[in-house]
């Protein structure tokens, strides 16, 4: 019975979990639609999480788009099927990599430093200071964050697109001897506007899911620096989690034939 | 008490899973008065100010400010009351991103929607009333010490000129002196301003000193009320030990032989 009693406290406190994260996700969408909205802090959110993640995101692109060509190209060439691979490079880029990679990135970058910001802020009693100073936690924390992370990632994801295709460009062209010009064709011409949109589409969601998992854990985090951290570790796991489940997710809604 | 009291709380209850922190707490606070909330660590102190401030909900109770019940509004309403009251944390809790004088100014800029240009010199002004000039307003929470940091939680507390003013553990902390100079800048910030003041403490010094009216509080009631020169006469056994600090008497504290 203790074995049946422990399985039931896990399920009953994933459920309350659930549910405190449903009424977060709720109050913070409602606050992002009623003024006041703090646009120059969303401004220097959109710069925190976007133009300093550039190099992080930059360098995993690229290697990224270096190693799928030479793997491809290691495949294909078994085939004799060396003219696919620059589709292959563009496909796999922009609908999966570059959102993913990028997402994994800004969520082990941003969602950490969230959290972390939000939990010291909540143990020192600077969360509750802004209340009394009559000033909605939400909407100054909160929603600024969450709408920058909206608003970034789709722009970061494209900039990883094109980093990412222009690696598989240097190893395809430089290394396996394909004609840039034929390259640069064979890319043009598998790209269409379904894919990196729908990899956009994917950034936007994982922006909204990597700093709301921040502000999440932040806001509640407790018990000084150990609650601290454990809130860091919870944002940058559930974020990184939630990222690859809702992936699979979008992918199946978005290609649904 | 012919008028109406600034701050009546009846019957508040608070539990937290099975542990129940506030049972029953009765208390009045008079337009202007000065109340000191004494007791011992995990009494329910914090919790009750936190009740009345609005940044917790309590389970059951009322708590009126200015005759206006309080407990279970809505979060606009709670922000126009919290427009009244303003608070000096424990640690301060100033935000570290941003400059002293920002800290000062906040409520006016964030909560009021003043200029940044008026609200500076508010606050400047403010940080001048407890006692530091114009050239801390630019320096960074961090590069201050406790005691001045303690200074400018409370120039960020009185700036919006509050009319009831919370202090959580003022002195805590602090060396004597320093203690001695926030609770001088209480006396005569909270005289200035006409405000009401809720503390709590467990410094008796600080308590003597800035309280009209001392309230006891142990295990989540209040046992004991009395202005504040009556406490050493007390005739409480409870108070009787607190206030002069022994370990022996009845509030006894669970130790266990080795």
């Amino acid at each position: 019975m203790e074995f049946l009693a422990s399985i039931g406290r896990v399920f009953f406190a994933f459920l309350g979990a659930t549910g405190r994260l449903a009424l977060f996700t709720v109050s913070t969408l409602s606050h992002a639609f009623r003024p006041p909205i703090y646009a120059r802090l969303i401004g220097r959110q959109i710069i925190d999480i976007g133009y300093y993640s550039l190099p992080v995101v930059g360098l995993t692109a690229i290697f990224t788009g270096m190693v799928l060509t030479l793997q491809t190209h290691t495949g294909f060439s078994r085939f004799a099927a060396e003219s696919a691979i620059p589709n292959v490079v563009v496909l796999s880029m922009t609908r999966e990599l570059g959102p993913v990679i990028a997402g994994l990135m800004v969520a082990g970058r941003i969602g950490a430093a969230i959290a972390a910001e939000l939990g010291t802020m909540r143990v020192t009693d600077q969360i509750d200071a802004l209340s009394t100073l009559s000033t909605n936690p939400y909407k100054y924390l909160v929603v600024p964050r969450v709408v920058a992370g909206i608003i970034t990632l789709p722009i970061l994801v494209l900039i990883a697109d094109i980093i990412g295709i222009f690696g598989g460009y240097l190893v395809g062209t430089y290394k396996l001897g394909y004609n840039p010009s034929a390259f640069l064709q064979h890319c043009a011409d598998a790209l269409q506007a379904r894919d990196w949109i729908s990899g956009l589409i994917k950034a936007a969601v994982f922006g909204f899911i990597i700093t709301l998992m921040g502000c999440y854990h932040g806001y509640h985090s407790k018990g000084g620096a150990q609650g601290v951290g454990a809130a860091t570790t919870y944002a940058v796991v559930s974020g990184s989690i939630m990222i690859l489940l809702f992936n699979y997710i979008l992918t199946a809604l978005l290609f649904s034939e | 008490m012919s008028q109406q009291p600034k701050i009546s709380v009846r019957g508040l209850k608070k539990s937290f899973g099975s542990k129940v922190v506030l049972d029953g707490i009765d208390l009045d606070v008079g337009v202007g008065e000065s109340v000191v909330v004494i007791g011992g660590s995990g009494t329910g102190k914090s919790v009750m100010v936190k009740c009345i401030i609005g940044l917790m909900e309590p389970d059951s109770g009322s708590i009126k400010i200015d005759g206006e019940e309080v407990t279970g509004r809505t979060r606009s309403d709670r922000e126009r009351l919290m427009q009244k009251f303003g608070m000096l944390f424990q640690g301060s809790a100033l935000f570290d991103s941003l400059r002293v004088w920002q800290n000062v100014a906040f409520g006016l800029i964030q909560g009021r929607g003043m200029e940044a240009a008026a609200a500076k010199e508010v606050a400047i002004h403010t940080l001048g009333a407890v006692g530091l000039g114009p050239e801390i307003g630019e320096l960074w929470p961090a590069e201050l010490s406790g005691g001045m940091q303690k200074r400018v939680g409370l120039a960020r507390a009185i700036a919006a000129k509050p009319e009831i003013i919370i202090f959580d553990e003022p002195t805590t902390g602090l060396d004597p002196i320093m203690g001695d100079v926030i609770n001088d800048l209480i006396i005569k910030c909270v005289r200035d301003l006409g405000a009401t003041a809720v503390s709590i403490t467990h410094d008796m010094a600080s308590a003597h000193k800035i309280a009209d009216r001392i309230a006891m509080i142990y295990k989540g009631r209040i046992i004991w009320e009395g202005p504040a020169k009556t406490i050493d006469q007390s005739g409480n056994p409870y108070v009787d030990q607190f206030i002069h600090g022994r370990g022996q008497g009845p509030i006894q504290m669970e130790v266990r032989a080795l």
